[in-house]
């Protein structure tokens, strides 16, 4: 190596390689602490081995379950992934027409930006008991904590976006005519659904947070309520794999999203670096 | 034709005062190139002539008539930044204009009507030399052809006053150049006045039928905010651009290679 070169302009050859170093030693660290306690007690539940957690697996996404006749792992996914879908399509629905109400209109921005700031503080888990209370403990509560969740954000982040946009661009279209609608159909709204797509990638964290919460509390299906479940018989060959499941879906919503973006929205990126 | 006179304008923000007793007439036809120390208020000015903004005192009226209290497209800008829409193609930015008018509702026109809009788009990029672009994005233009779009969006709504907001600023000076020649060559085939700010006295001076010097007659050590800028210079030129014929875009890009 060069003598004298700064740290920070040593960069590696292989990226990949250096990323997967630490995965891993986590492997192999799970593998080697796995083994030595199955060897001391083949009944050890903490860390099951990874064929037992195959076995698990294999049963609870292909065998029937014997108390209710369906497969408990899709049933749980779907269940997850449709409280998941609701909402985010609601909470995204109404962050756009909020975003670009409160973001345009002065009389709007002046009326609810300060409530929409207020709304954002409050730990949406924290209201979690009032919306058992209001909704009961059905489907809905589950959808509107996601909804009470990640909305105030995604509200505060596009009228941002809104109020971003250059001056120069809201002469120029008044200048050819535009009325304020069309502004924001024509104008406004084509500029903002990239950022709403980086919202709602920055929201998929929290959201599935809320979701595994409510889903803990009270449910009868889902991932979170699952995990929930067996926890009480210690029952990890059921817990990691629903774990990895969660991080691969939130791992694949994310690069889906960031694809979408990159593909129907270049310009933006390509605007900004010009 | 158009007429434009201005009465006793004011502009204050608060306690400081950026135009105090603007009054002038503006001939049909002309293009007057305003200049002046930045800070002198000619931006301001400009953004009043738009209607961005409402003068503290005073009137502005066109042909007579005040004019409207926000920015319409009688009057049209350019801007030195950011007057392009990134997210549509070149012709969607010069059909655009056409969009607004003939479609309230959705911003949006289909079929023949589009085609139309389409052809007349064409006509207008092909003026200020963009036709082969019309496919292209705003961010795969140079600086100088986002000034050409930037000026053919307004063209298409035939405005009655072009305003130029330091339009050539960022440039370099052999686009600048053909840009000079091009806004004359408009100037001259529309009916239109134009009237732009400039920081470059040079450029004022080649281009204007009257140019305008904004600056401070009077100034007060302890409070600079205190009084307003004025036009302190009106001079009424004939534009050497136009009275040498136009210099060829060759010598001028030859000039600066």
């Amino acid at each position: 190596m060069p003598h004298g070169v700064r740290w920070i302009n040593r960069k590696p050859r292989s990226a990949a390689l250096l990323a997967a170093i630490p995965l891993a030693l986590l492997l192999v660290a799970y593998l080697a602490g796995s083994s030595v306690r199955l060897a001391e007690n083949p009944n050890d539940k903490l860390m099951p081995a990874p064929s037992t957690i195959a076995e698990t697996w294999s049963r609870m996404a292909f065998e029937p379950d014997t108390r209710t006749g369906t497969r408990l792992f899709w049933e749980d996914t779907a269940a997850s992934l449709r409280r998941m879908g609701l909402g985010l399509g609601i909470a995204t629905t109404v962050a756009l027409g909020a975003g670009l109400f409160v973001g345009m209109l002065p009389y709007a921005r002046a009326t609810f930006s300060t409530l929409v700031a207020v709304l954002s503080m409050i730990p949406a888990l924290s209201i979690l008991p009032i919306l058992f209370i209001v909704f009961g403990v059905g489907e809905l509560a589950k959808v509107v904590l996601i909804v009470i969740g990640v909305l105030p954000f995604m509200v505060r982040d596009l009228t941002q976006r809104v109020v971003e946009l250059p001056l120069e661009q809201w002469v120029k279209a008044q200048t050819l005519g535009a009325s304020s609608w069309q502004l924001a159909v024509r104008v406004v709204l084509p500029q903002i659904l990239p950022r709403l797509i980086d919202a709602l990638r920055l929201s998929l964290g929290p959201a599935w947070l809320f979701l595994i919460s409510a889903e803990a509390i009270s449910a009868t299906s889902g991932l979170g309520y699952r995990i929930f479940l067996v926890r009480r018989y210690l029952a990890m060959d059921v817990i990691l794999p629903y774990v990895l499941w969660i991080t691969l879906l939130a791992f694949a919503f994310d690069l889906a999203l960031r694809l979408l973006r990159r593909r129907r929205y270049g310009w933006l990126d390509a605007e900004a670096a010009g | 034709m158009t007429q434009i006179s201005v009465r006793n304008v004011w502009q204050e923000y608060g306690d400081k005062v950026v135009l105090e007793r603007v009054s002038f007439e503006l001939a049909p036809h002309t293009f007057c190139t305003v200049a002046g120390p930045s800070g002198c208020g000619k931006s301001t000015f400009l953004r009043l002539l738009l209607s961005q903004e409402t003068p503290t005192r005073g009137e502005i009226r066109i042909d007579g008539e005040p004019i409207a209290p926000e920015p319409m497209p009688d009057r049209g800008v350019v801007f030195q930044r950011y007057s392009v829409f990134p997210h549509l193609t070149v012709l969607g930015n010069v059909v655009l204009g056409l969009e607004f008018e003939g479609a309230p509702f959705t911003g949006r026109l289909f079929g023949a009507a589009r085609r139309r809009a389409e052809e007349e788009a064409s006509e207008v990029l092909e003026k200020v030399g963009l036709f082969a672009e019309r496919h292209s994005r705003p961010h795969e233009l140079s600086g100088g052809m986002r000034q050409r779009l930037s000026i053919a969006q307004t063209l298409i709504k035939r405005p009655r006053l072009l305003l130029l907001d330091e339009p050539f600023g960022a440039l370099d000076p052999g686009t600048r150049g053909a840009m000079h020649e091009l806004v004359t060559k408009l100037f001259e085939e529309g009916g239109m006045s134009v009237f732009m700010v400039t920081h470059d006295l040079q450029e004022a001076f080649k281009l204007g039928t009257r140019l305008l010097v904004f600056d401070k007659v009077r100034v007060d050590e302890q409070a600079p905010e205190r009084y307003g800028a004025n036009i302190t210079y009106d001079i009424p030129l004939d534009s050497p651009l136009r009275r040498h014929g136009y210099v060829g875009i060759e010598d001028t890009l030859q000039k600066t290679a």
